[in-house]
């Protein structure tokens, strides 16, 4: 407390009357009590778009200080579930793997599961943890949690050059199909950021958020086709499986992949919508809820 | 409206204590009360303590039908006691929060310096720091790389930039974190008690750059507690008091009015008080100064022995008293801190609960004087509360010399002349 008290010698200075007048083309600001659902607010994310660029930069820098392996841990955890799940499930219960071999039918899915994990984990607890900066500075509260889930690209992508040596050392090569890989990274981007709003915002107000994740993921783990194929439902239900759209994901980088013949075709579009309903709707929850961040942390 | 910085319209903020809104739930709670809400609600209904939904109470308007304007070009001081509104005030302003009432309209780029180091990381460098927190209050990258060599020259930091900053003294960090901040170009700054930082000389050089900003025509709103420094740098005070305007004038008007009611406040029964800080496990109940020969008289006498008695609710590890000395227009004079320890301090298992402190010689000059408590325990602020207790100190002698009332000066020292002469 008395830091703030000593004493300060303060140079008394003329007091001037500033003649300047600020031209009336300057933005206004209206700051009120915000009513019901809101637009989530893209425009002023756009413009501290740098923002998100640091925030991103920080954890990236941030997140294998003081370790001894660094980013090695980025390919560490998704290889020794690899090895866990070829042993398991691969030899022990044979599982079948779509003709692929088994290891690189696992870790195939497994590079997109690591990334979606990790961004849950981390994004759930954005918020929170930045509890004191939400508390005392005004910026868009939206690059908190989607910069964390794009710091997790770097991971995500240390990781794909690893699958790409395992397959090689399969002696597999991507189809033609590996073209549409963008579009199913984007989709477990967009799952991913979609399922850490909601998280993120629950998170604030509920702390149970922090126990149920790393269960919430578990589970999901064993919901979704990583060590055992899809195919292995009949139609209609693996549609419907589409529904989980992180299923989506996974059979689509097999197929773009590996080129399995479980053609992702209704799965595909099902998961799809699914993601975007789940991102559009985390962001219009978190416009709505974000008012109060600083009033509730 | 060319002539409008900021315009308050009828601003309310409101806050729910207690129950209610608690900082967090567990799902459970929030389950159990959605079982039990309509039957409480009905119950509520039944007794006339509810209008619909809403439960009445355990709500505090932090704020209240504010109104102001502020002019492009302005330095405003905002003072206040502990809970007055003040930073609830700013962070509306600042958009941190929203407010529950009325309206703020803000022409123009918001800078705010709430506090110094938010969003510094640790294991960052320097340089990676002063980028990070640079895009946090609203810079543009180009912008921060131009300003690198000046926010570096004047934190005085140049031979640390690259290294992370967990290594740098606290004087370091702050003044990094403060050059960061006040190298902020908006048309609108709002401050926060952040001034006091560093060391004097830097304190100083902040000063002056706090000047440049107000002086280069920018608007500037200051929450501070320390009147010196507001009075030196703003023009216009407005005094909140219990979450409304209670004086809106020239900054001498203002500081006057505040200062006028800290002595209102005085009362000897302090757990009345609402307005302080800290955890609360252990709280000042009463302060009580006296005049040491008889024990009952506040009035205490410059050169004389004083004691400063301080009763507590509870006793807590590693228990300690601080309190400052501030004279009437509000500058600080001294501070006594239990914790650090004297020869001749002394442990009472009898003394129950209340801290004694005694002054053998009593080194102010005549005048009022009120002093802030804080009490510290399990390494925590406890309690802190402004204005515990004025008191008078009358004309005396000090070393056998006499010590008369100064409008300037608080203190006076034993001493002693060698004077020429004429043969």
């Amino acid at each position: 407390m008395d830091h703030l008290k000593q004493p300060i010698e303060v140079a008394v200075v003329p007091k001037k009357d500033t003649a300047l007048t600020i031209p009336s083309n300057l933005p206004r600001t209206r700051r009120e009590a915000s009513k019901g659902w809101a637009w989530p607010k893209l425009r002023e994310l756009w413009e501290y778009r740098e923002l998100l660029y640091f925030f991103a930069w920080r954890d990236i820098k941030v997140r294998y200080k003081q370790t001894v392996m660094g980013a090695l841990w980025a390919i560490i955890q998704p290889f020794f579930t690899m090895v866990i799940f070829s042993l398991f499930f691969g030899r022990l219960a044979n599982v079948p793997s779509d003709g692929v071999p088994y290891p690189v039918f696992s870790f195939t899915a497994l590079v997109p599961w690591t990334f979606f994990a990790n961004a849950l984990a981390q994004a759930s607890n954005s918020l929170v943890s930045n509890a004191n900066m939400i508390k005392k500075i005004y910026f868009p509260r939206l690059a908190l949690p989607i910069a964390t889930v794009l710091a997790g690209i770097i991971d995500f992508a240390v990781a794909f050059i690893v699958l790409l040596g395992i397959m090689l050392f399969y002696g597999l090569v991507p189809t033609v199909n590996i073209i549409w890989l963008p579009f199913f990274a984007l989709l477990a981007l967009v799952t991913s950021l979609g399922v850490s709003l909601w998280l993120a915002v629950m998170n604030v107000q509920f702390r149970d958020v922090r126990y149920t994740v790393p269960f919430l993921t578990q589970a999901w783990l064993f919901m979704t086709p990583i060590a055992y194929p899809s195919s292995l439902l009949p139609e209609p239900w693996r549609t419907l499986y589409g529904l989980n759209p992180m299923a989506g994901v996974v059979e689509g980088f097999r197929w773009a992949l590996l080129g399995t013949d479980t053609a992702p075709g209704k799965m595909i579009i099902v998961s799809s919508l699914v993601a975007l309903i789940l991102l559009i709707g985390g962001a219009f929850y978190f416009r709505r809820m974000e008012e109060s961040f600083a009033d509730v942390l | 409206m060319d002539d409008i910085a900021i315009n308050v319209e009828a601003l309310g903020k409101k806050y729910h204590i207690g129950g209610i809104q608690k900082s967090y739930y567990r799902l459970t709670d929030q389950l159990a009360d959605i079982v039990t809400a309509p039957f409480r609600r009905a119950g509520n209904l039944i007794r006339g303590d509810a209008r619909g939904v809403a439960e009445l109470g355990e709500t505090i308007w932090a704020l209240k039908d504010i109104s102001f304007q502020i002019k492009p070009g302005e330095v405003v001081g905002i003072i206040g006691r502990n809970g007055a509104g003040k930073s609830t005030l700013l962070k509306i302003l600042s958009g941190i929060t929203d407010p529950t009432d009325g309206y703020a309209d803000i022409y123009g780029r918001v800078g705010s310096l709430l506090e110094v180091g938010t969003g510094f990381h640790p294991d960052l460098t320097g340089r990676e720091n002063i980028y990070l927190n640079g895009a946090i209050l609203g810079m543009k990258k180009t912008e921060i790389d131009r300003k690198l060599d000046e926010i570096v020259a004047f934190a005085e930091i140049d031979k640390f930039l690259d290294t992370p900053v967990k290594h740098y003294s606290s004087g370091m960090y702050v003044r990094l974190a403060f050059s960061v901040a006040a190298h902020l170009e908006p048309e609108i700054l709002l401050v926060d008690e952040v001034l006091a930082v560093g060391d004097m000389a830097f304190q100083r050089k902040c000063l002056g750059k706090m000047d440049d900003v107000a002086q280069a025509g920018r608007t500037v709103v200051f929450v501070s507690h320390n009147m010196g420094l507001l009075q030196a740098l703003c023009q216009r005070g407005i005094f909140l008091h219990q979450g409304g305007v209670d004086t809106d004038g020239t900054i001498t008007e203002a500081v006057d009015a505040y200062l006028q009611t800290l002595e209102q406040a005085r009362s000897h029964d302090l757990s009345k008080r609402t307005d302080r800080k800290g955890q609360g496990h252990a709280r000042l109940l009463g302060a009580e100064v006296v005049n040491d020969s008889d024990g009952s008289s506040s009035i205490l006498k410059t050169g004389q022995p004083a004691r400063f008695v301080f009763y507590v609710d509870t006793l807590l590890l590693g228990m300690a008293c601080d309190f400052h000395i501030y004279d009437t227009i509000g500058q600080p004079v001294t501070s006594f801190k239990s914790r650090l320890r004297g020869p001749k301090d002394a442990y009472d298992p009898s003394l129950g609960l209340k801290f004694v402190c005694d002054i053998d010689e009593l080194l102010l000059l005549p005048g009022r004087y009120r002093i802030d408590v804080a009490i510290v325990g399990d390494n925590r602020l406890q309690d802190f509360i402004e204005a515990a207790a004025v008191f008078e100190v009358g004309d005396g002698h000090v070393g056998g010399r006499p010590a008369q009332h100064d409008g300037k000066f608080s203190v006076v020292m034993s001493h002693r002349w060698t004077l020429p002469t004429k043969l």
